[in-house]
């Protein structure tokens, strides 16, 4: 139950952080969600062994951490809570393919190895954009920056509306356990009976709330738009923004930017 | 001024379940009246008000909002006249900001923004909340996320306003800081509550419900003292008017 608390506080810290002013949360919402979106294709984009050639994209998030003052430990400690998805997908990769692919000293890696690192690489890398774009933007700066790019209105008000009633829900959810844990002072695991009823309560609780929102929303004249009053302005700044980012994504994407690098580092200390 | 009128004749409901919520209510409510409606638990105050902007619709009896009668067609209208605070702020409050909360409703109503700016800004003032303007509404106390929730409906500038349960769950400061409120306003006050003092203090008339029926309608200092209704309806007399249980002394009647 505290988790879910900590976890509640943890994501009111990113509001937190998203009220900063900085010259990266300045930068116009859409401007970032494209970059965040031509990062994250071109990251996936990579064949399937790449690890060297996508080094180069850290400087993104490195930037972003660095001049959007966000702390790294944050995003750091979200790429922990959700980094088992990540290790159990590629986890099996190195049993199953074992041919050799490189060389590192006296060591042979093998293909699985690779694709292993590689889905490791991709993860961190996408999950910290995407959180990063949260943090310097706001989840609601970043629903207006996908309403302005026609994204269906319905989804748009799920997403903010989700957003809104997560802290109700988890309030509730934290409430309920700990009445639970209350009353059953022995038993540390929540059976799976009282489990079902928990679960099936919250859902019904959710129902009713979700009626009493719409009826709230009705009343003060909602017909399936939700009107936002904060203007968003596109400049030339925010132009460059996503033009320079993206032209540094796609060079990266198609020169080995490691390899050269790497080797002019090789020939300056020779 | 016609339009701050509400008038109800031989209102019946029953949820779907079956349960009959109300059972012929009649009443008219004129300009600028502070109306209190108390009743007990399940007496059907909740589904009273939810009729008065048509958010239930009658299985039998009329609603009229001034000059309209409350249907289908007419809901659009009668919401611009009617504004509802909810019990549960959370219910009411969605929006990522306090600004965009108490604008949602004139942005709805499609009003300029300079109009919803004047709007907003006034509403915020009236309920003493400038200067939460840019604070997501969860993150806010009781006390100021009630006062938003008036604002949002202010903001709409309605004529007649229904308020359910508008001081529960508040600490005593943020209560007295509603119930100034409330008698500050012009409006016509339609307040559904357990807060008999508050009633006392605010409203000019009070509308007793017992199990979906008026079980009395007159003046609060004169409701509140006939205690063979207020015991035969569950309720008890304002605290204010109990006799003090430490010294004993019997306080003045309002």
């Amino acid at each position: 139950m505290a988790g879910i608390e900590d976890a509640l506080l943890q994501t009111g810290r990113l509001d937190t952080l998203a009220r900063q002013d900085t010259s990266v949360h300045r930068v116009d919402p859409r401007a970032k969600v494209l970059t965040t979106i031509c990062f994250i294709l071109l990251v996936v984009s990579f064949e399937k062994h790449t690890v060297a050639a996508m080094l180069p994209f850290f400087v993104y998030p490195l930037v972003l951490t660095t001049a959007g003052r966000i702390p790294p430990g944050f995003v750091l400690t979200r790429l922990a809570i959700v980094s088992p998805f990540a290790v159990l997908i590629g986890v099996f990769n190195p049993l199953f393919d074992r041919e050799a692919m490189a060389q590192l000293g006296p060591w042979v890696i093998s293909g699985g190895w690779l694709s292993f690192v590689s889905i490791l690489l991709r993860f961190v890398l996408t999950l910290s954009a995407a959180l990063l774009l949260v943090a310097t933007t706001g989840f609601n700066n970043v629903c207006l920056a996908l309403e302005r790019f026609r994204v269906p209105t319905v989804f748009v008000v799920q997403l903010l509306l989700l957003y809104r009633y997560l802290f109700v829900l988890a309030r509730e959810t934290a409430r309920v356990l700990r009445a639970y844990h209350l009353r059953a002072i022995r038993s540390r695991q929540l059976p799976l009976r009282v489990y079902g009823s928990l679960v099936g309560q919250l859902l019904l609780r959710t129902l009713d709330r979700a009626q009493r929102v719409y009826i709230a929303m009705r009343c003060r004249g909602f017909s399936g738009v939700i009107h936002t009053s904060a203007p968003l302005r596109f400049r030339a700044m925010d132009g460059l923004f996503v033009l320079g980012w993206c032209t540094f994504f796609v060079t990266a994407r198609l020169l080995p930017l490691s390899e050269m690098i790497g080797g002019m580092v090789l020939e300056m200390v020779s | 001024m016609s339009h701050h009128l509400v008038e109800v004749q031989d209102l019946h409901y029953a949820y779907p379940d079956g349960t009959a919520a109300l059972r012929g209510i009649s009443f008219r409510f004129t300009h600028g009246e502070a109306v209190g409606v108390v009743g007990a638990n399940g007496a059907g105050k909740s589904t009273l008000l939810l009729h008065l902007n048509g958010c239930l619709s009658p299985a039998s009896g009329k609603v009229r909002v001034g000059d309209v009668q409350v249907t289908p067609k007419t809901l659009p209208e009668v919401r611009r006249t009617v504004g509802m605070v909810f019990q549960d702020p959370d219910d009411q409050l969605f929006m990522p900001s306090v600004r965009e909360e108490v604008a949602f409703g004139p942005l709805n109503a499609g009003l300029t923004r300079e109009e919803v700016e004047t709007r907003v800004a006034l509403a915020l003032d009236t309920v003493d909340a400038s200067h939460l303007a840019d604070r997501p509404p969860f993150r806010l106390s009781g006390g100021e996320k009630r006062a938003v929730a008036i604002a949002s409906v202010l903001s709409l500038d309605p004529s007649i306003l229904v308020m359910d349960e508008p001081t529960a769950n508040l600490d005593p400061y943020a209560r007295r800081k509603t119930i100034e409120l409330l008698r500050s306003f012009h409006h016509t006050r339609i307040i559904a509550t357990h807060d008999l003092d508050l009633v006392l203090d605010v409203c000019t008339r009070t509308l007793v419900l017992h199990r979906g029926q008026v079980a009395a309608d007159g003046s609060p200092g004169e409701v509140f003292q006939d205690e063979a209704l207020l015991a035969a309806c569950h309720l008890e007399k304002p605290f204010r008017m109990q006799a003090c249980p430490v010294c004993g002394a019997a306080t003045k009647a309002e």
